[in-house]
């Protein structure tokens, strides 16, 4: 009997995270899209320039500029905000498996998780 | 070439590279970037990073298809990602400060290491469903359906696995790809994991240890929104695509094609990286 709740529990956890991450693709995919549309609508015939490399302006590398930059209605912004939301899938799906195993009273997965949670958001948002 | 025309070519060679990737199991990473460096120019920092994103929506995908079958092992997965993803920070980290050069030269030789691991037949592991200490303590052991009805498992040398999947981090971070090969061993050969379970356990990893180092590359430009967006989304609708002729019986003889290929652009990037005037 035991193992059978455990066993639904487990099923339960796997199904969220699965939504999680085909949720947060779909949309993150639709963001890039509609961002792409206006940049290719607005700078289209203009010429490419990838052979030389130059960092991106911080407009469309740090998060508060991404944000901006995209409530302004850039194109750019808004596929750069796409993608940060493809980014935060996987961290989010990360974040809801650290409830997951609180549920299951799982002391040392809770541990687990939450280190490779502040992994990855060391990764976004550490200098 | 105007942007229009530029972006639709690099859609229809994504969507071509997810393609491949899917059904070989090797990922679109290792298509895109030869194919943004060596025939449309592009530098290959930008290349990377538009691969890494590419990489992190195929796995997210696909794990979302295998974690609802149940082949995957969320705490194996999980325990894995401590040193993937710390091996993936290190792997940006390093890509920021190496010679261009240098990457193309390393990730040629990777081509080359997962063209001949995609090729090696994998043997199925007797596996046993007991775990030795640390694998129990650390509750990897599970089970998994099969035609048979369910099969439980357990786990073994998990610091073995644990050490192998930092490297495929440092890969992943520095290269821009999933390195499923590197994972798929560290599971399959030192941890003696069910094949299916090592598979689909790897998928699910792939796209937090792409998360780690993708919020490096951003942070510090290395992200072009005008080239992603067509690399992302071609992939995407090609890794999709591909996944639905997944059980088709012509493969193999596809996977050796591939891999052909495959290798011939890996001697093209090692030796853009060593001429060092191709790729800058």
């Amino acid at each position: 009997m035991k193992k059978a709740i455990e066993r639904l529990a487990r099923h339960d956890m796997e199904m969220v995270i699965g939504n999680v991450l085909r949720a947060g693709v779909i949309i993150a995919a639709m963001v890039v899209l509609s961002g792409g549309t206006i940049f290719l609508w607005r700078h289209g015939y203009a010429v490419p320039n990838y052979k030389i490399f130059q960092r991106e302006p911080v407009e469309l590398s740090s998060i508060w500029g991404i944000i901006q930059t995209s409530l302004e209605g850039h194109g750019r912004g808004f596929i750069q905000l796409g993608l940060l939301l493809l980014i935060a899938t996987p961290v989010t799906r990360v974040a809801l498996s650290i409830f997951e195993f609180a549920r299951q009273r799982d002391k040392v997965y809770v541990a687990v998780t939450s280190i490779v949670l502040c992994i990855l958001l060391y990764s976004l948002f550490g200098r | 070439m105007s942007i229009l025309i530029f972006t639709l070519l690099i859609l229809a060679g994504s969507v071509l590279a997810g393609f491949l990737g899917a059904l070989t199991g090797l990922g679109g990473g290792i298509v895109i970037i030869p194919l943004l460096t060596l025939v449309f120019g592009v530098d290959i920092r930008y290349a990377i990073g538009a691969s890494l994103v590419s990489v992190i929506a195929t796995s997210s995908g696909a794990a979302a298809a295998y974690v609802k079958e149940g082949f995957s092992n969320i705490r194996i997965g999980m325990f894995l990602e401590i040193a993937t993803s710390i091996g993936a920070l290190c792997g940006a980290f390093l890509a920021l400060h190496l010679a261009t050069s240098s990457i193309a030269i390393i990730f040629g030789l990777v081509l080359i290491y997962s063209a001949y691991i995609s090729n090696k037949t994998r043997e199925e592991n007797l596996s046993t469903p007991d775990s030795d200490r640390l694998a129990l303590r650390l509750k990897m052991n599970s089970s998994y359906p099969t035609p048979e009805g369910s099969k439980s498992y357990g786990a073994r040398n998990v610091p073995a696995g644990f050490g192998l999947m930092f490297i495929a981090g440092a890969i992943s971070g520095l290269l821009g790809i999933g390195s499923g090969a590197v994972k798929v061993l560290a599971m399959d050969r030192a941890m003696r994991l069910p094949f299916k379970v090592s598979t689909a356990t790897s998928n699910f990893m792939i796209g937090v240890t792409a998360a780690a180092s993708a919020g490096i590359y951003l942070k510090k430009g290395y992200i072009d929104p005008g080239l992603t967006m067509p690399v992302m989304l071609g992939v995407l609708l090609g890794a999709s695509i591909g996944a639905h002729f997944l059980f088709g019986a012509k493969t193999k003889k596809l996977r050796t094609l591939f891999s052909v290929i495959i290798v011939i652009l890996a001697i093209e990037m090692i030796y853009s990286g060593i001429k060092g005037g191709i790729i800058k």
